[in-house]
């Protein structure tokens, strides 16, 4: 039976992992190569790395931490933040990255989705979707959540599907660094909109929220930072816990 | 010893390179070629595969000699190769992803879209599933039934003959996910990214 995956989120700037709460009032949280190696070690199912202020910022540090990380830890390893070209694609992946997610550039450029998932594979093109609730519906936000879209994010998570994602990484702005849990109605949403696998993200600050995620949100995988960064839960004791409660989870 | 992955322009081999050079350490020699003498004079060889079937055969076929070089290696040397994923997948006569596409035919048989049941199983198969062991096989060595490997793909491998099969995984339907054939292996998972499992799987094929 196909597992449901735990993935521990590191944010990186600058070569160094940060999580912001909200985006803003970072604090660091250790090395990244590192911290991989204690999560993949630990028992989590993939690795993911947001290189958070990569627009802004040289982007090599991310390559040598991607090159490095990827010597040590032998789980599936995915790369996001600043992704803008196929150019861009090639260098994660040649560094070791076995995913690369796409953000701002998906909005703006779906055909970058369309190309890049035909040139290496829709196995390695996660489209990442973040979403707020605007009146009655959520709609998609870019540059780390500080811009406002029109796009409606259901209809834009099947379009991604067409333009040939691999995968759906979906994080509600909303909650995101709130730790009250998963934006439920967005993942269910979402997960009955499209035939691909879907990864939850944003609000997670218990263990029951990973359940809620998987149970009542239908995901696919669940994506979590701050709880597992400080200490609070190892990524054993989620599992554990989500097996108690008849997940099927890789222990 | 020398183990050759082939490189054939097709998809990110970078974690099959770091994964076997981790097992291989200073013991063996991992080369990374698409030179058809270096891959002549090897002892074993890896194909990778990411991507469509079709990128993947069409890959082999742009460099000039290869699909004759690995002919000779696997069928006529019947050196030990190894197969991951579209590479186990082009062992097929044929394949359907995009479109028909003609495989090495190494092992008779063919490749087609896993049944979804309607949406009911999302596709990719992604993520980490149980391996069923069904025919014991050199690289399951000191590896235990229902152990867990991470898979990617869309399309599995229906083989002619079911003796080839050594282990299956269970997602819409009992998938074929390793096959043994002789001196030819492949894995539909990816063992490069099967953790400590997946590198003893690695190092039995290393060790043959």
């Amino acid at each position: 039976m196909l597992k449901n995956r735990i993935i521990p989120c590191l944010d990186v700037k600058n070569g160094r992992v940060v999580k912001g709460i909200n985006f803003v009032d970072l604090k660091d949280a250790g090395d990244p190569v590192e911290q991989a190696k204690i999560y993949s070690d630990g028992g989590a199912d993939e690795i993911c790395f947001l290189d958070i202020t990569a627009s802004n910022e040289n982007r090599d540090t991310i390559y040598h931490v991607v090159e490095k990380t990827s010597k040590k830890c032998f789980v599936p390893l995915t790369v996001g933040g600043g992704v803008r070209s196929i150019d861009d694609i090639n260098k994660l992946l040649n560094c070791g990255a076995d995913k690369v997610s796409i953000n701002t550039a998906a909005v703006q450029n779906p055909d970058l989705v369309e190309k890049s998932s035909k040139k290496f594979g829709s196995q390695c093109i996660v489209v990442a979707i973040d979403a707020k609730k605007v009146n009655d519906c959520w709609k998609v936000f870019t540059h780390g959540g500080r811009n406002e879209t029109e796009i409606d994010a259901l209809e834009f998570s099947k379009q991604m599907e067409i333009c040939g994602a691999g995968e759906l990484l979906v994080t509600s702005m909303d909650r995101d660094g709130t730790q009250i849990g998963y934006d439920i109605d967005l993942m269910k949403s979402i997960s009955s909109k499209v035939n691909i696998p879907l990864i939850a993200s944003g609000g997670v600050g218990n263990l029951d929220h990973l359940l809620d995620g998987i149970k009542l949100g239908n995901a696919n995988a669940v994506l979590a930072a701050s709880i597992f960064h400080y200490g609070k839960y190892s990524i054993l004791d989620a599992k554990k816990y989500l097996d108690s409660k008849g997940i099927p989870v890789r222990i | 010893m020398n183990v050759t992955i082939v490189d054939y322009k097709s998809g990110n081999i970078s974690s099959v390179i770091n994964s076997f050079k981790e097992v291989a350490k200073d013991k063996v020699k991992i080369e990374v070629t698409s030179d058809i003498n270096k891959i002549k004079s090897s002892d074993k060889v890896v194909l990778p595969g990411q991507g469509s079937f079709k990128s993947c055969v069409d890959g082999l076929n742009n460099i000039n000699g290869l699909v004759d070089t690995l002919n000779e290696f696997a069928i006529t040397n019947k050196k030990p190769l190894l197969g991951i994923c579209v590479g186990l997948q082009m062992f097929a006569d044929i394949g359907y992803e995009d479109t028909e596409t003609k495989g090495l035919g190494w092992i008779s048989g063919k490749v087609s879209k896993i049944n979804n049941q309607n949406g009911k199983y999302k596709l990719p198969h992604i993520g980490w599933n149980q391996i069923n062991i069904v025919n014991e096989s050199k690289i399951f060595k000191d590896i235990e039934n229902n152990s867990h490997m991470y898979f990617v793909h869309s399309y599995e491998f229906i083989p002619n003959d079911k003796n080839v099969i050594s282990a299956t995984t269970d997602y819409s339907s009992n998938i074929v996910c390793a096959v043994e054939k002789d001196n030819i292996f492949g894995t539909q998972f990816h063992p490069e990214k099967s953790d400590k499992i997946g590198l003893k799987i690695i190092d039995n094929f290393i060790s043959l």
